[in-house]
């Protein structure tokens, strides 16, 4: 496979165009615009067979393509911040009718103030949807995860939504070097619907109404079905490494140098490269990147940081009313009962676009030593 | 309606057609239209303005379904020759 060097949000759209949707609805919006262009540049030069709608705003992109999907379609969707705010009606109908739709979010700030550029508050926000949600470091784990998140979306345990949430700007405009796959038909199949399907011969209901009893039982199975999607997402990426060979972590965390650390720093998304860069010159510490946020992968989470004295989260959301940031939040409440937890930090850094250099992240760490358990500070430029 | 209450197909999608029909709304009724079968002409307007299908014209006479209609009267506003009244609905 011949390297090529491509801008983030093209690559996004020629993986998605791998994946061959038969639909393809976004409305515009900073800073996912360029998926949505390269996408409809792609369609309108018969390059990819796909429909291409035309809407009015995300919240009908996004039921448009509940729409697609329900009658038995492969849809893809883009949006960011405000638009997936707008979208979040939606969400829960997405899941809910387990309609296996694949959305890339380009993570920005949400408003007010108004502000385009990078932090995870918006999927965050939606973290509670339903949906999987996978946090890629790279462009070119962008374009895998993309492929991959076809193959577990479909898979007939899951049948479940899956965000793809990449760091806007950092992963969005960035130009890397990277692996475009030529052909992904020996990994990903046609999509065949067996549940949710457009056939007048075997007319169906989809998304009816449910008394109190089947509604809680419906819900208790795509709280289950979430949990269960770990497998599957886990397999997804061992199947594609044996192709492609390429790995990232177990496809649900990353332990980067983490053996025989006493300090491990948990973030997702971009800045992990900030963290390896730093963790690379230090012998006293190591990362673990969360790629799955939902499914939370705690049992993982729990034996990567067994036995670890300081563990040190940066993380680009504030999880209002609690002080502290989601992430931090979860990673304590799975130590609960569990014996030697170590210090935990909570750093909330990056906010609507703020630098969080490899020099901060240093500070951090030669800082943590005098911190004491549950500290929370915001990284602010000083 | 889902009624199922134990295996569920994933979304909660239902492959048995008709059942609505299952819910008898006629209950939450407030007004019930009655209809005069002499002034009745069995034009046929009530039937295509009953927002519920639950008019019929059988032999030139309007016959209301009382298990679904919901008392919303519309058919009484609508009728030409007003052969259709309303009362109360006793329980």
């Amino acid at each position: 496979m011949t390297k090529t060097v491509m801008e983030g949000s093209l690559a996004t759209a020629k993986a998605a165009a791998l994946c061959e949707p038969d639909m393809v609805v976004a409305y515009p919006i900073t800073p996912q615009t360029h998926i949505v262009e390269n996408l409809g540049k792609l369609i309108a030069q018969g390059k990819l067979k796909s429909k291409h709608i035309e809407v009015d705003s995300e919240f009908s992109a996004l039921s448009a393509c509940v729409g697609g999907s329900a009658a038995g379609s492969r849809v893809f969707t883009a949006t960011a911040s405000q638009g997936l705010a707008l979208m979040n009606e939606v969400l829960f109908a997405a899941s809910g009718m387990r309609l296996p739709i694949v959305m890339v979010v380009a993570n920005r700030a949400l408003s007010a103030p108004i502000n385009i550029w990078n932090d995870w508050q918006d999927s965050i926000s939606a973290r509670d949807s339903g949906w999987i949600q996978l946090y890629c470091e790279t462009v070119q784990e962008i374009v895998d995860t993309i492929i991959q998140a076809y193959k577990i979306a479909e898979d007939t345990q899951v049948l479940l939504p899956v965000m793809v949430c990449m760091d806007g700007f950092f992963l969005t405009h960035v130009v890397e070097v990277l692996d475009m796959p030529e052909d992904v038909s020996k990994y990903l199949k046609k999509y065949n619907p067996q549940h949710a399907i457009l056939d007048p011969e075997k007319p169906c209901t989809q998304g009816p109404f449910a008394f109190p009893k089947p509604y809680a039982e419906l819900k208790k199975d795509l709280s289950d079905a979430i949990d269960a999607s770990a497998d599957t997402i886990k397999k997804c990426h061992d199947d594609y490494a044996k192709i492609f060979n390429r790995t990232y972590g177990n496809g649900l965390i990353e332990e980067y140098k983490t053996k025989g650390k006493k300090t491990i720093i948990i973030t997702m998304g971009s800045l992990s490269g900030n963290v390896k860069e730093v963790v690379d010159k230090r012998d006293d510490a190591g990362l673990l990147r969360i790629k799955s946020y939902r499914p939370f992968p705690k049992k993982d989470i729990l034996n990567a940081l067994k036995g670890k004295e300081t563990v040190i989260i940066l993380e680009k959301n504030i999880s209002l009313g609690t002080s502290c940031g989601a992430l931090f939040d979860e990673i304590r409440s799975i130590h609960c009962n569990v014996k030697d937890t170590p210090k935990i930090l909570d750093y909330i850094v990056g906010i609507g676009g703020m630098d969080c250099r490899t020099d901060d992240i240093e500070t951090i760490i030669n800082e943590s030593i005098d911190k004491k358990d549950g500290h929370i500070e915001w990284l602010m430029e000083k | 309606m889902i009624l199922m209450t134990k295996k569920h197909i994933p979304g909660g999608i239902i492959t048995d057609v008709g059942s609505t029909t299952i819910n008898k709304t006629g209950t939450w009724r407030t007004f019930k239209p009655i209809v005069d079968k002499d002034k009745c002409i069995g034009c046929g307007i009530c039937e295509r303005f009953c927002p519920d299908g639950c008019i019929e014209i059988i032999g030139k006479k309007c016959i209301i379904d009382y298990d679904y209609c919901k008392g919303c009267l519309i058919c009484m506003n609508e009728c030409p020759v007003k052969a259709i009244s309303k009362e109360i609905e006793k329980k």
